[in-house]
């Protein structure tokens, strides 16, 4: 493994590489390379089969970081390839020509973030939401509770409680809810 | 009971193209009326109430707990309680736990494909004021904003027991005449209406599914 991952730092400039596990080792990669190191290491390296790909909103750096996760049936070892791209106007390489469930995910990508991924099939299709006019919708500056109340309502009667101050006052009536 | 306020007029199937207009149905729903002999109509509720056949179509969590009722333990068709593939056969719709958007859409082609008089049992809390999932994007929080709900049942998720309550209620409020939700949603079909389509965007369906 390490052997591999010396070659990776040379030939795609491979930063960051965590070993979170016997199993599991993560390694970051520009945006520029990221799909040629997925195809070398699918067609070179064993990585034949693609876990998923999800993402995660950095909102305080501006990015978007997407995790390729692939495993090595020989080999037994997963790794996750960290690719982070702009938030404004995401674009990313598809990867749907290496693994035609790719663009399941890549649908999923688009409708619940907006990255866009040209020539990924099926793209513009609804996924999960349909007829969704606003932003997608697990971009973390969405607000979701202010969107189900505007379109959805409340109903009166409602009440949230906290379960700890709630128990506290149930089991301690005498001190006025004081636990001490 | 009241008649419909404007029977005559048709609907628009704005939501279809021109071509599939042509196939749907454009007219109004009807109110159930009963019969003029009291002693039919409680005998006609009376044969209804023992015979709930509920549609499969299951929501959310809360229809889990469909499937213990009609097994070994519960065994709800000791109160003619049956599940039915289709809404054409059926007269009892479940609402099993959250309804998201894309779920209401095909609830409401559905619920108006029932023959009526017809039922709904909002199990749950999500479907009375949206559970655990209130601040979600895509989960309604008030379910008789879009549908008529006849009965709730409260709890996160409620367990066979109370489904089987809720069932026994049923009964005895349609042996009564009491469950006139088909009815509320035909006297009100407008604004029924108008709050699914604030919600259900693509709105690629008939007005009213006959």
């Amino acid at each position: 493994m390490s052997e591999l991952l010396d070659r990776l730092v040379r030939d795609f400039g491979v930063t960051e590489i965590t070993e979170r596990s016997p199993a599991i080792t993560t390694l970051k990669v520009s945006r520029e390379h990221g799909e040629c190191l997925i195809r070398e290491l699918r067609d070179r390296e064993g990585f034949t089969h693609l876990n998923f790909i999800a993402c995660t909103d950095w909102i305080e750096d501006g990015i978007f970081r997407l995790i390729y996760m692939l495993h090595n049936y020989a080999s037994r070892q997963n790794l996750g390839v960290h690719i982070d791209i702009e938030r404004d106007n995401a674009e990313m390489t598809s990867i749907h020509t290496l693994w035609a469930q790719a663009w399941t995910y890549q649908r999923e990508l688009r409708e619940m973030y907006g990255i866009n991924f040209p020539g990924s099939p099926r793209l513009e299709e609804n996924f999960c939401l349909e007829g969704w006019d606003d932003m997608p919708p697990m971009r973390r500056d969405f607000d979701t509770v202010k969107y189900s109340t505007e379109r959805f309502g409340h109903r009166e009667g409602r009440v949230s409680l906290e379960p700890r101050d709630h128990m506290k006052v149930l089991l301690y009536p005498n001190r006025g809810g004081d636990e001490s | 009971m009241k008649k419909t306020p404007d029977t005559n007029t048709t609907l628009e199937n704005a939501g279809l193209s021109p071509e599939d207009q042509l196939l749907f149905s454009n007219a109004r729903p009807r109110a159930y009326e009963p019969y003029p002999i009291k002693a039919i109509e409680d005998f006609a509720n009376w044969a209804r109430a023992n015979s709930l056949w509920i549609l499969a179509f299951g929501t959310g969590c809360c229809s889990i707990e469909l499937r213990p009722l009609m097994t070994a333990r519960f065994d709800a068709s000791r109160f003619g309680v049956a599940g039915r593939p289709t809404p054409r056969q059926s007269s009892v719709f479940i609402i099993g736990g959250y309804v998201s958007v894309k779920t209401l859409k095909r609830i409401v082609r559905s619920y108006e494909q029932m023959q009526g008089p017809k039922f709904i049992i909002a199990l749950g809390s999500c479907p009375a004021n949206g559970g655990m999932y209130f601040d979600s994007y895509n989960t309604i929080n008030q379910f008789d904003l879009y549908l008529p709900v006849d009965l709730y049942v409260t709890g996160c998720m409620p367990r066979p027991e109370a489904l089987l309550g809720a069932i026994l209620e049923l009964q005895d409020d349609i042996k009564a005449g009491k469950c006139d939700g088909a009815n509320r949603y035909v006297e009100h079909f407008d604004e029924y209406k108008a709050n699914q389509k604030k919600v259900i965007k693509d709105w690629n369906m008939p007005d009213y599914n006959w």
